[in-house]
């Protein structure tokens, strides 16, 4: 049964370092069972928000629960509550897998036969089997390494877990295999995954929250995003003909249609059109109906190109520093003309 | 506390696998016994008034100025440049329970070296066919006050140690750290002693204070076989102090 106490809900959470705001009144929630994305560049505040959700930061003001207790007021309780893999993935280099992560299960309060049965089964799961699990973790791959960092953080079956930067350094195999993961792990517990590799988290992710310079830019699902940052439809039209006549008939079809992009493929006389629409609305049909008929150009494939991650995560960023430039240049302009 | 053995285990195969704790541990032997042999040595070229045991437990300063700073530099700096530390305080354990176990771990390996110590009256009773000799080597109260003495004084440097280790990354800086933290506890105290007071009035009580912090008086006291309450009040509060800040800067500064 799913729980409707959300698993992490902040409330305008602040973490100030000195003068710098590494975390800027922020707000957000994941459900149970989520798989969550956590999106930034580099110093938006990812990992800050991380280290206070597991209780190795305060926040300077605003408050943290994790599955409904308080991070500031029970943080022992929370420890039992979240499997965290940090960013770097610290491990002790002298230590075997299995040793490191019988310790690990030991101090997570796992008993003897329980310890026994979960260290199978995440090593299994985390692909550490085969005469890994006896090498000392100094002499594993950074994959291998990322592998041990994430095995530790599901060992206890924690309702929470979250992995900030866990596929960094991974190749595509590793990466694919860590997908692969993901997906077994998926409505066993609530997962947040902290992440600048954005293909990554649009495959595994239900939803994003992404942050930049402290706040919290945008939250929802992909579509939910693409609605706000990328409205409309693209639409990609592979033809023969001339760039006018073509764009001439398409805006026949409906008026909202504005030409983006054109170019010629490199053999043949086929051009690559990209048209954009602000309406929601399915034209293709219009456009094919458009493009129909004796002496007219030829389609060779229509297509609607859906906003990536990337695209959504690029706009809200930009429109981020955009607005954070005009209120700096604004306040700027005000203390001159006060100055004045 | 549950945790607490865990931990314990765990620490206790750090030192075991530190190269260190051997460095530490193959330097204090050769040092000890060096210093052992020349003490025998002065018996053998005149009366001595005390047992070797006294002469020798009476250069504990020696030792703890190095193996103290090299058993206790890498516990917590360490694991906090590495990053390990942080690991260790998302699980479910008080940072209590780190930086204790981090301390009985370090100091029952001082503890352990000072015990390969009786290896040399040990050895030198053997070789030895005077009854006499063999009674001075083995002189109870001179043996057990030294070796009381060590393990007190041993929790408030090693507490000591671990603090520094807790204030910082390096190593290099923990260990330099509880070097001079160590020469102010023991020889700083003796400086004290230079300062002129009154030997009455308002000032009567610094002047006691100052003496209360010799270290070689309780030493003496000691190895006299004399088992003050005083001392232990001062060695036990020390250690409880630093071992505070200690656990304080493991849970702010992880």
């Amino acid at each position: 049964m799913v729980s409707l106490v959300p698993s992490i809900r902040a409330v305008d959470l602040s973490k100030k370092f000195g003068p710098n705001r590494a975390v800027d009144r922020i707000s957000f929630e994941v459900g149970a069972g989520e798989v969550v994305g956590f999106l930034g560049p580099n110093g938006a505040g990812k990992s800050t928000t991380m280290r206070i959700l597991t209780g190795l930061l305060a926040a300077t003001s605003g408050e943290a629960w994790v599955a409904g207790r308080s991070v500031a007021r029970e943080p022992a309780e929370i420890r039992h509550l979240i499997g965290f893999m940090p960013e770097n993935n610290p491990l002790p280099e002298d230590m075997r897998v299995t040793e490191y992560l019988r310790f690990r299960a030991r101090i997570k309060g796992l008993n003897r036969s329980d310890r026994k049965r979960r260290i199978g089964e995440v090593l299994e799961l985390c692909d550490l089997k085969h005469g890994t699990e006896k090498k000392l973790i100094g002499n594993l791959s950074k994959g291998y390494r990322q592998r041990v960092g994430i095995a530790d953080a599901i060992l206890a079956e924690p309702p929470i877990v979250i992995l900030d930067e866990p596929t960094i350094g991974l190749d595509p195999h590793q990466i694919l295999g860590f997908r692969k993961m993901i997906e077994e792990l998926r409505g066993r517990m609530t997962l947040v995954i902290s992440s600048h590799i954005l293909p990554e988290v649009e495959k595994v992710c239900d939803r994003s929250v992404i942050l930049n310079r402290g706040q919290v830019v945008a939250a929802g699902t992909r579509s939910e995003l693409r609605d706000i940052f990328s409205p409309g439809q693209t639409y990609e039209i592979r033809v023969d003909g001339s760039l006018s006549e073509v764009e001439k008939l398409v805006k026949s079809a409906d008026n909202s249609l504005v030409l983006q992009d054109s170019y010629r493929e490199p053999e043949g006389s086929t051009r690559r059109i990209t048209f954009s629409s602000p309406s929601n609305t399915n034209l293709v049909p219009r456009i094919i109906e458009s493009l129909t008929g004796p002496d007219l150009p030829t389609i060779h494939e229509i297509r609607i190109r859906r906003a990536s991650l990337e695209d959504i995560f690029l706009a809200a960023t930009k429109r981020t520093w955009k607005d954070s430039f005009e209120v700096d240049s604004g306040s700027a302009q005000i203390a001159n003309k006060d100055l004045g | 506390m549950k945790n607490f053995i865990h931990f314990l285990r765990h620490e206790i195969r750090v030192i075991a696998f530190s190269p260190a704790s051997y460095v530490a541990g193959v330097l204090f032997l050769l040092l000890m016994g060096l210093i052992y042999w020349t003490i025998l040595k002065s018996f053998t070229l005149a009366p001595q008034e005390d047992t070797p045991a006294t002469q020798f437990f009476r250069v504990f300063w020696i030792p703890a100025f190095f193996v103290v700073p090299l058993l206790t530099m890498r516990s917590i700096a360490e694991e906090r440049r590495l990053g390990t530390l942080q690991n260790l305080l998302t699980t479910p354990t008080n940072p209590f329970v780190v930086v204790l176990a981090k301390f009985v771990a370090i100091y029952l390996f001082y503890l352990f070296l000072w015990a390969c110590t009786l290896a040399f009256p040990l050895l030198t009773a053997e070789m030895t066919s005077v009854d006499q000799a063999k009674i001075i080597l083995f002189d109870p109260a001179s043996l057990l006050g030294g070796f009381l003495f060590v393990a007190l004084s041993g929790t408030l440097f090693i507490s000591l140690g671990v603090f520094c280790s807790s204030l910082t990354r390096s190593q290099l800086v923990a260990g330099m750290l509880t070097f001079t933290g160590l020469f102010l506890l023991i020889a700083g105290s003796r400086l004290l002693l230079e300062v002129p007071l009154p030997e009455s009035g308002p000032l009567e009580t610094v002047s006691g204070l100052f003496q209360y912090l010799q270290t070689f008086e309780h030493l003496l006291d000691f190895s006299a076989g004399i088992i003050d309450s005083r001392p232990f009040v001062y060695y036990l509060s020390g250690t409880l102090l630093f071992f505070i800040f200690s656990v304080i800067l493991v849970e702010r500064k992880a």
